[in-house]
């Protein structure tokens, strides 16, 4: 058996050795970690975020919870409107909606898949308290002991909470609601409304006992008592209402919601509505990431969108063809130069280079503003043509606000970035090759073109990749010359973002962007490695 | 290239010059539409191209009044100060951090090391107006996830806020210094360090007495990148930030878009100037960087 090395210490050289690695790597991690953290909080969890809100869809959920219930069974090609069930549902979600004032803000939210919903819930919620006011006046008719606005509280509420009510200043929000167990299990819709009511008048700061509550809940309330069990132990008003009222109740014709929507707006009996609601009541959905290749959810699946409303597909593609045919003149122009630049004498090279270099470092902002100003009508390009007489006065050249315009100006930002990899690949080419290729008779194209442009295409594709993903993802440039035509994919994200406020499809937009930059970051680690990214010069 | 040998056949002679001129047009093409910008910005009228007054070299065509403009706006005056306010500080952040982080990475057993490379570089790749997206959302309503749990929600809002451009920023900045400061430190003799702890010097010592001065060229160059990318940022402030963050290139931004005024024309050649200024700066340190590394400048 071979004896074991050990360390000047006594321990086995193997631990001490493996003990010592560790450090190491646990200080590079020490040093590291800072930075990581960081990052992970300020940059890439924003992504994940922008990520996450394009596929989320809570709203609807949230704001509908008794009516996305009720419409999960209801069939959406049957062709006709949901059931009363489900619009007595809809009539209690909406009156807490209303409340909240989230219903505006789910309007908005489906209004993006189908026009018009946003106002029809905005005048639904003004007429939502319309459901209620018969139960009210019945109930009322009954005994003026309704008229109170302490009734229900007194009711459904515990006596500790009322007490707590009684001794309470006024000053920030009420003491929350406490139900007694026994009227929330005969009446538990009723409690459950008058709970919300409760709490949401006491955040306000205002005492619930002292404010009309919701007509909603005298709607629920009548119905439920009718078929509700009379609980143990009631005073002598509980006892009371659990017999006579509940007989009133039941004799009486309490208002139908069905009708009162559909008579407030008759898009309430169109099954497009309901089959919207329906199909965005999940809380994750595709419809942003569908939208945004020019689908919709139809009744069955995906479905193209109407002709006119197809704008994202030929966005992207012109985005790339756009990116590509400045990739291309990025090539074109900057091969030349990082040519010129690697086989110069250093000291001429040098000089030269602060012409490609002095662009790479003036503000994107001040070449953008150049472009402006060179390019237009009246601008110092057109000016020049007319004077040497390429072009007529009165038929100046549209340079700006179009494709051309973008074209131009985002070559001339991205030629640095083209030019830098390749001059530094093509410094590292000995110049003795051509000359050994032209010995053996080679022609000078030939020599080029075998010999030389073989060895340059690590340039290129780490140039091309670099000004590819560059472009793909710009957005001030095209803003600024590009007007209808020349815009790129990113300026869209803006427009949602800033204008239109469709978030979820911003999101989904971006998260395409994204997977395409990805691929080819991907693409161009294989190629060049991220450790290899130069920076001026 | 570097000269015409004597025996050169017509065609030769002809496509050696016509090359000349191609490129010379193309150095034309970078280079011109950023020197236009300085005379213009001198136009005693408020257009955009050249009077009659200018092409005579007429003095009555040219004046400062649009520089008087920038210096005496108030629009201008609380973006230049917003910008200068921003980038120091969102450099400062990326320079201290990416610095230790580079070191740590450029140690010879790193776990992961490409991983946290990819993402340290990412913000540099991933295109700006989806970092702006993504702040935009995250920002307005930090939350922390906890797996399993759900998010836990911040109880402040960092979009329109100073910390919150800030904090951006620095994101935004810390590939430039992840880069440069890793390729200087791949010249650094790691003997000099262990030399110095057989004399004596503990890690804090040896850190600010023989790495840094030795590295401070690429640290220095990083901060230059992380400051000009804060400086000349516009699409993440103008989403993270409100009317109070308004930086210089949000006001040229604004500017471009709606009245363009030629007051832009001067801030860009002030710009240009800077950047002149700067390019001189990282010429200087390259150099600096390669003779202390005991390599011949080139």
């Amino acid at each position: 058996m071979a004896e074991q090395v050990l360390a000047a210490d006594g321990r086995p050289l193997k631990t001490s050795l493996n003990r010592a690695l560790r450090r190491q790597k646990l200080r590079a991690l020490m040093l590291i970690a800072p930075l990581l953290l960081f990052i992970l909080l300020s940059f890439v969890m924003p992504i994940a975020d922008m990520l996450f809100r394009s596929v989320e869809n809570q709203i609807v959920g949230e704001t509908l919870p008794r009516t996305v219930v009720e419409l999960k069974d209801w069939d959406a090609t049957s062709g006709t409107e949901p059931d009363a069930a489900v619009f007595e549902a809809l009539a209690r979600d909406l009156s807490i909606a209303v409340e909240e004032k989230s219903h505006t803000r789910l309007g908005s939210r489906l209004n993006y898949e189908l026009t018009g919903i946003s106002s029809l819930f905005r005048k639904t919620g003004r007429s939502v308290d319309e459901v209620g006011e018969a139960a009210q006046d019945a109930l009322e008719a009954l005994s003026p002991a309704w008229e109170e606005r302490s009734a229900f509280g007194g009711l459904l509420g515990t006596a500790r909470w009322t007490a707590d009510l009684d001794a309470w200043d006024g000053e920030g929000t009420a003491p929350a609601f406490e139900a007694r167990p026994e009227m929330a299990a005969a009446l538990p819709e009723t409690t459950r409304l008058y709970t919300s009511f409760a709490n949401m008048v006491g955040a306000e700061g205002d005492n619930p006992l002292t404010e009309k509550q919701w007509p909603i809940v005298s709607h629920v309330f009548a119905q439920e008592i009718v078929t509700a069990e009379t609980p143990d132990g009631l005073d002598a008003f509980g006892q009371a209402v659990f017999s006579d009222v509940k007989a009133a109740m039941a004799a009486t014709t309490l208002d139908d919601p069905k009708a009162i929507f559909i008579d407030v707006d008759e898009d309430w009996g169109s099954t497009d509505v309901w089959r919207t609601i329906q199909t965005y009541s999940p809380a994750y959905t595709d419809g942003y990431f569908l939208n945004s290749i020019d689908r919709l959810k139809g009744a069955d699946g995906s479905e193209a969108r109407p002709e006119n409303e197809q704008v994202y597909v030929t966005l992207f593609i012109r985005t790339m063809i756009m990116s590509f045919t400045i990739t291309v003149s990025c090539i074109v122009l900057g091969y030349p130069i990082a040519w010129l630049l690697a086989n110069l004498p250093a000291r001429k090279a040098n000089l030269l280079m602060i012409l490609v270099l002095l662009p790479f470092w003036t503000s994107l902002l001040v070449r953008t503003s150049a472009w402006k100003v060179l390019l237009q009508q009246q601008g110092v390009i057109n000016d020049i043509l007319v004077w040497i007489g390429l072009v007529a006065d009165d038929n100046r050249l549209q340079l700006i606000n179009n494709q051309t315009g973008t074209i131009i100006a985002m070559t001339h930002i991205l030629l640095p970035f083209m030019i830098l990899p390749l001059y530094s690949v093509m410094k590292t080419i000995p110049p003795t090759y051509l000359r050994a290729a032209k010995s053996l008779g080679a022609t000078n194209w030939t020599a080029f073109w075998r010999v030389y442009f073989p060895q340059s295409i690590p340039g290129i594709g780490a140039g091309s990749i670099l000004a590819f993903i560059l472009s793909i993802g710009y957005y001030i440039t095209p803003e600024i010359v590009g007007g209808t035509k020349g815009v790129f994919i990113s300026n869209r994200i803006a427009y949602h973002i800033s204008t239109s406020l469709n978030w979820g499809l911003a999101a989904a937009l971006g998260a395409i962007l994204l997977a395409i930059v990805m691929l080819f970051y991907y693409a161009y680690d294989k190629i060049v490695g991220i450790d290899n990214v130069k920076l001026g010069g | 290239m570097s000269g015409l040998p004597t025996y050169a056949s017509p065609g030769q002679r002809v496509w050696y010059y016509s090359f000349r001129v191609i490129c010379g047009l193309i150095f034309f093409f970078l280079i011109a539409p950023i020197l236009v910008i300085i005379p213009l910005s001198f136009n005693a009228e408020n257009f955009f191209t050249f009077t009659p007054e200018m092409l005579a070299l007429d003095p009555a065509g040219f004046s400062t009044k649009h520089y008087e403009d920038f210096f005496s706006n108030s629009d201008w005056q609380l973006a230049l100060r917003n910008s200068l306010k921003i980038a120091p500080v969102a450099t400062i952040i990326s320079v201290s951090l990416g610095t230790l982080a580079a070191i740590g990475l450029s140690q010879s057993h790193v776990p992961f090391r490409r991983a946290i490379m990819a993402i340290l570089i990412s913000p540099m790749i991933v295109p700006l107006i989806i970092s702006a997206t993504g702040m935009y959302f995250f920002y307005s309503n930090p939350y922390i996830p906890i797996p399993f749990y759900g998010k836990v929600e911040l109880p402040f809002t960092l979009t329109g806020t100073y910390i919150g451009v800030v904090l951006a920023h620095a994101a935004l900045g810390i590939p430039f210094v992840i880069i440069t400061v890793t390729a200087t430190l791949v010249g650094f003799d790691n003997s000099l360090t262990r030399a110095a702890a057989n004399m004596g010097a503990g890690p804090v010592t040896t850190f600010f007495r023989i790495q840094m001065p030795l590295i401070l060229p690429g640290v220095v160059s990083g901060g230059l990148f992380a400051f000009i990318t804060s400086f000349d940022e516009v699409v993440v402030v103008l989403f993270v930030g409100s009317a109070g963050q308004k930086t210089l290139p949000w006001q040229m931004f604004t500017g471009l878009r709606e009245q363009i005024s030629p007051t832009i024309l001067a801030v860009a050649t002030i710009l240009i100037g800077i950047s002149i200024l700067l390019l001189v700066v990282l010429e200087v340190l390259r150099r600096r960087s390669e003779r202390l590394r005991g390599m011949s400048p080139s």
